[in-house]
């Protein structure tokens, strides 16, 4: 009985304490979550996915397309990724090659088939919609903690995972969002769950992680990525048909010189 | 208890009783009034399976929203291309962002500039920093007097303005407090850069301004002169029946019929809307009417030496019928619209037929009982005599009355015909409103805001990316531009070709339409993967390519002129032999396809419910003679009246649509009081002459007062800034004079020619004994 009492008296102690007090040691927590969540991914090397794109607009209109990701990690720096569209007909064969850094501007290089032409895009808009989607150039490229700044915001549970909150600030200049509101569950730390804030703090979208798989007995990968924009009512799903781990990749197959012959 | 009730009933031997039954009812209907809510979105207006609003919102919905804010920056000097305009326009772009739901902001500063730099393609802002003084802004005039996205839309032709516009994205529902708030985030902020930006004008313009224009509009109305309104009526009614008691019953009559009637439609969990927030000042008419008859009938009869009790006892009796007749026809009348296609229109029908129901009851009950509990003193002026006279006039010279009032009648309704159908919503608020104020600057410089967005649909996914789709698009926008009436046209043809430049080394001679599909498609993909976030294509391109939207800005066309442009502009893209589809849709073209719907339904609504109710009066006074000549006297005060609008303007909107249905109450009323007594008379075996006499005698003064009444009431809606509620005030006026008019000269003449020609000249010597004697 009392100590139903002191827990309930505890409760209300805590949601009464503002949160400007507890703010100092909020950016350790948060960051110490951030790190750990980057560390339990390290080491996976390289991979290679067949990724289908769904797009679909407030009218119930659907679009797909089919994208082959292959994915190289860098010690150190920002990972490297090639995107290669298999469909629609009209731009099979475009090739998108990406480097992505912790705190310079990404490089972006983009091949043309029907142009036989590689053209480098200004990285200045990676707040830019991914071909059409509901995806962000910025929400695509490999996490680094120091993209971010951090702040602890506190437990909740999504997807039947117990998860802690965290709230992240792009560090970058031209990002498009102010803030990101991040669950991350307390079991394997992988992300559940990102609200993202617009230019005037509001919400703009929701990016929901489902399915997770184990590979290699240490890398979790969501097989379903559901973005909705809450504002335009259009959503854009990434469906993981397969992926691989064992690959031959190397840093030879993501030199732009060489994305004529991306396949 | 009271069932022998024929001499004294329940209202008059229990008057706090009733009176106590009458608040009751009340209370318990006003719980209802909390369940009310106000939609002022354009959906009210049709029904949910309309192909209109489905076209409409599938436009919405694979197109971003085309709501929107837009900021007019003009410079004092005269020309925009100086470095303090550029920066104001620059920080105004990036401030817009902040504003309540926007999800876009194009300005010439954030334009997406792109040039081929050693053969990679550059995509930036036009205006990347603030530029410091002095530094050239020739880069950007060329740019942007070179770039048809540009010029005449985010700029004006002449140099004089730029523009910043606002998308706006609001969530479904209510948004009349979403529009109140982003409109006065809006005006802060341009209060905040003309202090410091001093030599700028700012003008706000936009379909969310004008919204914000309307709501504004329509609550000072509601505010300030509709109550205004209520005490002229108050104060009128007071001093031409002189007795301050009689204003204050009609007062609570109409009062209380209203407050029931809103509470019985908040039970009913029926929203409001602009179409029905007119309904109290309709139900007013009518109850003040009723209110009328009675307390001049009680007066009329202590004149002839009745108590007070027997002189509202017989009022009550000789009224009952006539108040009854009247408001059951029109409440069948109103009950019409529920055939109309227009949801709204339905909910109007139905609340003023409750309303005019209830005036009609509480004329005769509460009203009496109050009357009983004041009592008045009689008054012994003898005004109706003037009545009499005039009826005298006018039996005597009946020929001449009825030729003249007749060729007069058939002249001036003839002028209705110059009435045209325009509803030019900009123009719905008059030169002291700050909204019509930035209109007109708009007008000036770049010639009008309207537009019609058409999509152009290829059903294939990257359909809009073949070369014989593109050909068509490009011969449709060619054939927009060419119009007078069209501003500027917004293509994705201009952007391809601009693309096909850049992409091969800037070179003028490739500004043209690629050949190939997959090129096309790829130099798409490549410009889209390079645009930032909020400018992507998604306005003008749906998500798998298979549907194109180009937006034509136009001068402020008239709903017929609009609708004009939209028909012509699918017959040429028909005649261009694609099997494309084509569908035009935007805020302005809804207005005016509304305007249409709304001014047939209504005009032609009222016309049938004027017929049915003199066929209705065929029955309730069983004559057909009556009957036939109600018809008349329904139907030539609305014809004087539009007759009357066509030589003093013409021009036609929304809200006089509704005038008909709003003075139907009033024009019904004077038939029926006129010739129920006149009706009375003649079973009661007097001559026509003599008939005709007792009628002008015993409603002569009632239906006076109440027109007095109401035409001081309406005068001071006529007085808005806001022109649908002016005009609105001032048809009604003109209408109930014309029914007057009708009833006192027209009818009268009508009547005694009539019984001349159907009866014996009996009657005659008769009315010649009478006076003799």
């Amino acid at each position: 009985m009392i100590a139903t009492w002191t827990k309930a008296l505890l409760l209300i102690t805590f949601t009464i304490v503002p949160p400007s007090t507890l703010l100092a040691s909020d950016s350790t927590k948060a960051i110490e979550i951030a790190t750990e969540r980057k560390k339990r991914d390290l080491g996976w090397e390289s991979s290679e996915a067949s990724v289908t794109m769904l797009l679909r607009n407030a009218q119930g209109q659907e679009a797909k397309r089919a994208l082959s990701i292959k994915s190289l990690e860098i010690d150190g720096d920002g990972d490297k990724a090639l995107t290669v569209f298999d469909s629609p007909r009209d731009v099979k064969g475009t090739a998108f090659l990406s480097f992505s850094h912790a705190l310079e501007p990404d490089e972006q290089w983009i091949y043309l088939p029907a142009l036989k032409r590689v053209k480098r895009i200004s990285s200045r808009n990676k707040s830019g919609p991914f071909v059409g989607s509901e995806f962000a150039f910025e929400d695509m490229t490999s996490y680094e903690v120091e993209k971010f700044s951090y702040e602890y915001i506190g437990e909740e549970e999504v997807n039947g995972e117990e998860c802690f909150v965290i709230k992240q600030v792009p560090q970058y200049e031209y990002s498009g969002y102010t803030s990101q509101k991040v669950w991350i569950d307390k079991s394997h730390y992988r992300v559940q769950k990102i609200e993202f804030y617009d230019k005037k703090e509001t919400l703009l979208k929701v990016l929901h992680l489902k399915d997770y798989q184990l590979y290699e007995d240490k890398f979790w990968r969501p097989m379903r990525s559901e973005m909705r924009n809450v504002q335009t009512r259009k959503s854009t799903y990434l469906i993981t048909e397969k992926i691989d781990f064992n690959t031959e990749l190397s840093d030879g197959d993501f030199d732009k010189n060489r994305l004529k012959r991306a396949r | 208890m009271a069932h022998n009730s024929e001499q004294s009933p329940l209202y008059l031997t229990h008057p706090k009783v009733s009176l106590l039954i009458t608040a009751i009812v009340m209370v318990v209907a006003l719980i209802g009034a909390q369940n009310l809510y106000f939609r002022g979105d354009y959906k009210v207006f049709f029904e949910e399976k309309d192909p209109q609003r489905l076209a409409f919102e599938e436009m919405q919905n694979t197109f971003n929203k085309s709501e929107n804010v837009a900021f007019m920056i003009v410079p004092k000097s005269g020309n925009v291309y100086n470095t303090q305009t550029l920066n104001l326009a620059s920080e105004l772009t990036e401030a817009a962002w902040q504003m309540p739901f926007s999800t876009r902001v194009e300005s010439v500063s954030n334009y997406q500039n792109t040039y081929d730099l050693d053969g990679d393609l550059i995509v930036e802002d036009l205006i990347l920093e603030k530029m410091r003084a002095g530094e050239a802004t020739a880069h950007v005039q060329k740019v942007v007097e070179s770039t048809p996205e540009l010029i005449g839309r985010l700029a004006s032709r002449d140099g004089r303005a730029l523009v910043v516009n606002t998308i706006i994205q609001m969530p479904d529902g209510d948004q009349t407090r979403h529009i109140l708030d982003i409109a006065s985030a809006a005006k802060s902020l341009k209060a905040d850069l003309l202090a410091r930006y001093p030599s700028h004008d700012i003008y706000l313009t936009g379909i969310v301004m004008m919204n914000d224009a309307f709501a504004i509009a329509a609550s000072h109305d509601v505010m300030k002169l509709i109550p205004a309104m209520f005490l002229l009526i108050f104060v009128s009614i007071a001093i031409i029946v002189r007795s301050l008691w009689s204003a204050i019953f009609t007062m609570v009559v109409v009062s209380v019929s209203i407050a029931i009637t809103m509470g019985v439609t908040g039970w009913f969990g029926v929203f409001l809307s602009t179409a029905t927030v007119n309904v109290p000042t309709v139900i007013t008419t009518l109850a003040v009417a009723d209110c009328i008859h009675v307390i001049v009938g009680m007066r009329y009869f202590q004149r002839k030496g009745r108590s007070p009790h027997d002189a509202i006892l017989e009022s009550v009796r000789v009224n009952k019928k006539p108040i009854f007749i009247t408001s059951i026809t029109t409440a069948i009348g109103f009950l019409m619209l529920n055939f109309s296609a227009v949801p709204v229109l339905a909910h109007l029908g139905n609340m003023t037929a409750i309303g005019v129901m209830l005036a009609c009851l509480f004329s005769l009950t509460a009203l009496p009982a109050m009357l009983s509990l004041r009592p008045q003193i009689p008054d012994n002026r003898s005004q109706n005599a003037l009545f009499a006279k005039w009826g005298q006039f006018v039996i005597v010279n009946h020929k001449l009355a009825l030729l003249l009032s007749s060729a007069v009648i058939l002249t001036i309704s003839l002028f209705a015909l110059n009435n045209r159908l325009n509803d030019i919503a900009v123009e719905y608020f008059d030169e002291r409103s700050s909204f019509r104020q930035a209109v007109e600057v708009n007008n000036n410089i770049f010639g009008g805001m309207s537009n019609i967005d058409f999509v152009l649909f290829t059903d294939i996914p990257y359909g809009i990316t073949k070369h014989e789709f593109l050909d068509d698009v490009e011969s449709f926008s060619d054939w927009l531009e060419k119009r007078d009436e069209v501003n500027h046209v917004l293509t994705f043809t201009d952007t391809l070709k601009r693309l096909n430049k850049n992409m091969n080394g800037d070179i003028e001679s490739f500004y043209t339409i690629p050949n190939d599909s997959e090129l096309t498609s790829q130099y798409l993909l490549l410009y889209e993967m390079s645009l930032p976030f909020g400018l992507d294509l998604g306005n003008q391109i749906d998500i798998d390519k298979s549907a194109l939207r180009i937006v034509a800005v136009t001068q402020n066309l008239g709903s017929n002129e609009l609708t004009k442009l939209e028909t012509e502009a699918k017959a040429f893209f028909h005649t261009l032999n694609s099997n494309y589809r084509i569908e035009a849709a935007s805020p302005p073209l809804m207005f005016a396809h509304i305007g249409e719907r709304n001014m047939s339904n209504m005009v032609w609504g009222s016309i049938f419910a004027l017929v049915l109710i003199s066929g209705l009066i065929i029955f309730a006074l069983r004559s057909v003679k009556l009957g036939v000549v109600s018809l008349f006297t329904n139907l030539l005060p609305a014809a004087v009246g539009f007759g009357i609008w066509g030589m003093l303007s013409g021009e036609i909107n929304m809200a006089l649509s509704v005038v008909v249905s709003m003075t139907m109450g009033i024009i019904v009323d004077d038939t029926v009081h006129f010739l129920s007594k006149y009706q009375t008379a003649r079973i009661q075996n007097q001559s026509n002459e003599q008939s005709i006499l007792f009628a002008f005698d015993s409603v002569g003064m009632a239906l006076t007062t109440t027109t007095i009444v109401l035409t001081l009431g309406f005068a001071v809606l006529a007085s808005s800034s806001f022109m649908l509620n002016a005009h609105m005030g001032m048809l009604t006026i003109i209408i109930i004079i014309a029914a007057l008019l009708v009833d006192f000269i027209f009818l009268p003449a009508l009547l005694a020619w009539l019984g001349n020609n159907a009866h014996n000249r009996k009657s005659r010597a008769k009315l010649a004994q009478t006076q003799r004697g």
